[in-house]
């Protein structure tokens, strides 16, 4: 029996987890697939919003400002790169000069702190690829950019290191509610916990309605389109660059990446229920991101791109974030977590595991609880003494496998072997980067796959690229299919 | 000690061939390092035959065709290191490596010879939309994937790209019992050698489409399908033509990029057509000592080419490292001109010039009964007729460099008409 079962190992999901691991509490986090921030959290504009767009009076104003604040923190425990690029709302053209006012009197009741608005020349000396046709822009120096997946990796992994447990691809198939209890199927199998808590993003209204046959709210899958563009790009924007905001969003960006590339999206297409899980890409999409991101930055260098994806958004009916227990007792429901989710996931995290601590009595706090989380080896950073002395130690560090990007096999052992480690190609790709490079893992993903296969003891072909029917290979050459697979 | 006369980056055909050559001009400690866990290179891959026709006069499997090489190396005594990367080349060819065996070395070298060879141009340079499932691969990886590990990579597969490797490929997985249900070309012609063509696509009823490319990928965890379209002549799709392939298995083989990261850190300048060093008549690049050999210089249609060209870059780097230096002198700049899209060595030092002058390039469309015309500052040196020039295949222009010498020209151009 748990005390909490958390469905969902997005961001929203791993960081109560870890939240709530620093009580004397037995937790388990649910994911439907083969790694933590399959979702939306592993395909969105990898920003950490100021908070002057949300309106005043909503959950996502409060908790995006509170959210900001917090990942100074949240970063420096958890050993997460984080820079503070700053961020830009461009008014092209003096008519939507009016907005940048209204985002900053809405941002200094939110309490933004430093936000100001530019001129057009302070604008375009700060960043002179933006159009010329640009009037003035709204600076939030507070934004900062990241790699949105690592967030969840090491909210989970600190979670893990905590006493929470993990499982991966258990899919909860229903729920039954008990007096004080809940009976959670999973396709790993079925647990029994005393409360629970649902993240699970797009699928949040169906994981609802197992408990609750009239849900009060539905979630609306919207789609955004992005497209990467290659490192030789770096240095095309210095900030964040959004247009003035439109009903649909917050527009088309064109931002810097923490690893140096250049990110250009999304844009908004809602989907009906039954294609929410659909991360397709299309050509009217991807020309629809290249067409409103040129009008910002007309010089965009669309031949460096080397790749494109999308992701989707979970967009609640009540138009804010649904966080709260449900009619059903112990059923909080943390959902609609849309844009700014990223940017307010630790606030997030903190009021729903107060909520959820306040109704349990008497409760103490983890013994030996660590909030920090041991930071990975980058060798690239090291210095030739250091690497030449991790080497002696440890010869894998010497084994260069991803040339494009300079990973060795012993980044990806220790990227394997943590906490809520990497299972899967994609995985080993999103915690260091083999196959993130230029040749798209080319070179690099035979080497990897056998790494997986030999670490975690199967075979090649069982080895998975992401989700379940994932399985890069299809067994060995010279035997029947049935034997191999 | 670390001090060598001369050190080969790259363990495949151009820094085996560049080695020997180089032990057999008199350069007498030579290293060649390897990143790889054996030395052959991509060859090691490639198990089907056709290697060794000009420089053997027998047809050789890659492995055959290393073999060859790696024998004779050791044979010679040539220091070789495995698992060994390359982190850095200065200017002053100090080469740093890391290795598991060693860590971190810092090594130096009288001449240095680039032979890193080429990579596959990925999926995400062509923007294809659609989802990103497992099932889509480069050809040469999927290649690694069969004949190196042993396993198989799908069994209904789209091959996108008629590029040699992807040529091989659709051989390759139909004997493996897996049905390959179209080559998708969007050019009007194919960039693979003709015999590929009729010994890979023909022989086995493999359709090859040509003024066609994918325009879409489907399936969530694994391929479920691509979509094909006709292109226009301008290579866009045509609303309409779009045709699903139910597959499970999508492989790329829409070009070579040689590999520069290297040579760009260390200043080496890089010819924006090529893609690699800018080399003169002894495959010397842009930094005096460095010499560059094999695909990272340009991308060849066949490996002997590549031995031809290794061998001379390892004799040039070994008269180097053994103090006998170039008298300088006139210095006669090559360039392509309508429709040859390169020329390869980009400069010529007259008093460096053997006997022959042997220029590399190709082309950038079909020409049949094609006219190559030398051109020295204006007028017409030499021509050279062909039957039929097409991109797939490296051209060689072999001349008299009597034709230049001592003539003080400033600059060989090449077309084609």
């Amino acid at each position: 029996m748990y005390d909490i079962a958390i469905i969902g190992a997005g961001v929203v999901g791993a960081s109560i987890a870890r939240e709530l691991a620093r009580y004397d509490l037995k937790i388990v986090l649910l994911e439907k697939g083969g790694d933590v921030a399959s979702g939306a959290s592993k395909a969105n504009s990898a920003i950490i919003h100021a908070g002057y767009d949300a309106e005043y009076g909503t959950a996502m104003g409060e908790l995006n400002v509170e959210g900001n604040k917090l990942y100074g923190q949240v970063c420096e425990e958890l050993a997460i790169p984080f820079r503070r690029a700053g961020s830009f709302v461009c008014a092209l053209g003096a008519d939507e000069l009016p907005a940048l006012e209204r985002l900053l009197e809405n941002g200094k009741r939110l309490g933004v702190p430093d936000l100001v608005v530019l001129s057009r020349d302070e604008a375009l000396r700060i960043e002179p690829n933006l159009t010329p046709s640009v009037a003035g822009a709204l600076y939030a120096p507070t934004a900062g950019i990241l790699m949105p997946w690592e967030v969840a990796i090491a909210y989970a992994e600190n979670a893990v290191d905590n006493g929470a447990e993990l499982m991966l691809d258990a899919e909860v198939l229903s729920i039954e509610a008990r007096p004080g209890s809940f009976s959670i199927r999973t396709r790993k199998g079925t647990l029994a916990a005393s409360r629970v808590v649902n993240c699970a993003g797009v699928y949040a209204d169906s994981v609802y309605a197992m408990v609750e046959p009239e849900p009060e709210f539905s979630i609306n899958p919207r789609r955004g389109q992005y497209y990467l563009l290659d490192k030789t790009a770096e240095g095309l924007v210095n900030t964040v660059l959004f247009p003035a905001p439109s009903k649909l969003g917050k527009g088309i960006l064109v931002a810097p990446t923490y690893d140096g590339n250049v990110i250009v999206g999304p844009d908004a297409e809602d989907l009906p229920p039954e294609e929410r899980g659909s991360t397709a890409t299309s050509a009217e999409g991807l020309e629809r991101v290249r067409d409103m991101a040129r009008r910002l930055v007309p010089g965009i260098p669309f031949n460096t791109v080397i790749t494109n994806f999308a992701g989707v958004r979970a967009q609640p009916s009540t138009g804010d974030f649904i966080i709260g227990e449900a009619r059903v007792r112990g059923f909080y429901n943390v959902a609609g977590i849309k844009s700014p989710g990223l940017s307010s996931a630790p606030a997030i995290a903190k009021r729903v595991a107060e909520m959820v601590t306040d109704s349990i009595p008497g409760l103490k706090a983890r013994k030996g609880f660590d909030p920090r989380r041991r930071p990975r080896v980058n060798l690239g950073l090291l210095g030739d003494a250091e690497k030449a002395e991790l080497i002696r130690r440890e010869p894998s560090y010497g084994n260069v496998v991803c040339r494009c990007e300079s990973i060795s096999e012993g980044e990806i052992l220790d990227a394997i072997r943590r906490s809520a480690g990497a299972t899967t190609l994609n995985g080993v790709k999103r915690r260091v980067r083999p196959g993130a490079g230029r040749c798209q893992g080319g070179f690099c993903g035979p080497r990897v796959l056998a790494i997986l296969a030999r670490e975690r003891g199967i075979g090649p072909a069982e080895v998975r690229m992401e989700a379940l029917e994932s399985a890069v290979l299809f067994g060995a050459l010279g035997k029947e299919e049935e034997e191999a697979s | 000690m670390n001090e060598y006369d001369v050190i080969v980056i790259g363990g495949g055909p151009a820094g085996l061939a560049a080695a020997i050559e180089c032990k057999k001009s008199g350069a007498d400690r030579v290293l060649v390092l390897e990143r790889d866990r054996e030395l052959g290179g991509i060859l090691q891959q490639c198990i089907h035959n056709g290697f060794g026709l000009q420089i053997f006069k027998t047809e050789l499997t890659g492995p055959e065709y290393a073999e060859r090489f790696i024998t004779e190396l050791r044979s010679l005594g040539i220091e070789y290191r495995l698992g060994t990367m390359v982190m850095s080349l200065g200017a002053d060819r100090v080469v740093k490596t890391m290795s598991p065996t060693d860590g971190l070395c810092t090594l130096s070298a009288k001449a240095v010879v680039l032979a890193m060879g080429c990579r596959e141009r990925p999926r995400g340079a062509l923007a294809i939309p659609g989802t990103r499932p497992a099932g889509v691969f480069t050809a040469g990886t999927a290649q690694r994937y069969m004949n190196m590990e042993g396993y198989r990579v799908g069994k209904d597969v789209v091959i996108l790209g008629s590029g040699d490797i992807g040529l091989i490929m659709a051989r390759r997985l139909t004997l493996e019992g897996a049905r390959v249900h179209a080559v998708a070309e969007l050019m009007p012609y194919s960039n693979g050698l003709t015999r590929n063509i009729v010994q890979c696509l023909d022989d086995y009823g493999v359709p090859l489409l040509l003024s066609h490319t994918v325009t879409g990928i489907r399936g969530r965890d694994r391929v479920e399908a691509v979509v094909i379209s006709r292109v226009d002549e301008n290579r866009r799709p045509v609303p309409g033509t779009e045709r699903v392939y139910d597959c499970d298995t999508l492989l790329l083989s829409v070009g070579l990029i040689p590999e520069n990261e290297l040579s760009r850190k260390a200043g080496i300048e890089i010819d924006p057509r090529t893609n690699g060093p800018m080399v003169n008549e002894s495959m010397e690049t842009s930094v005096p000592g460095v010499f560059a050999c094999g695909n990272v210089v340009h991308v060849h249609d066949l490996v002997d080419y590549v031995t031809e060209e290794a061998r001379r870059a390892g004799r040039f780097a070994a008269r180097y490292a053994t103090g006998k230096s170039f008298a300088d002198g006139n210095v006669v700049k090559t360039a392509a001109a309508g429709g040859v899209s390169y020329v390869v060595a980009q400069s010529l030092r007259e008093s460096n010039l053997d006997e022959k002058i042997e220029l590399f390039l190709r082309v950038k469309n079909v020409y049949r009964n094609a006219k190559f015309v030398v051109t020295a500052d204006g007028s017409p040196i030499k021509t050279f007729n062909k039957k039929i020039a097409t991109p797939g295949e490296m051209q060689h222009l072999t001349f008299d460099s009597a034709l230049i010498k001592g003539r003080s020209f400033r600059k060989l151009t090449v077309e084609v008409e």
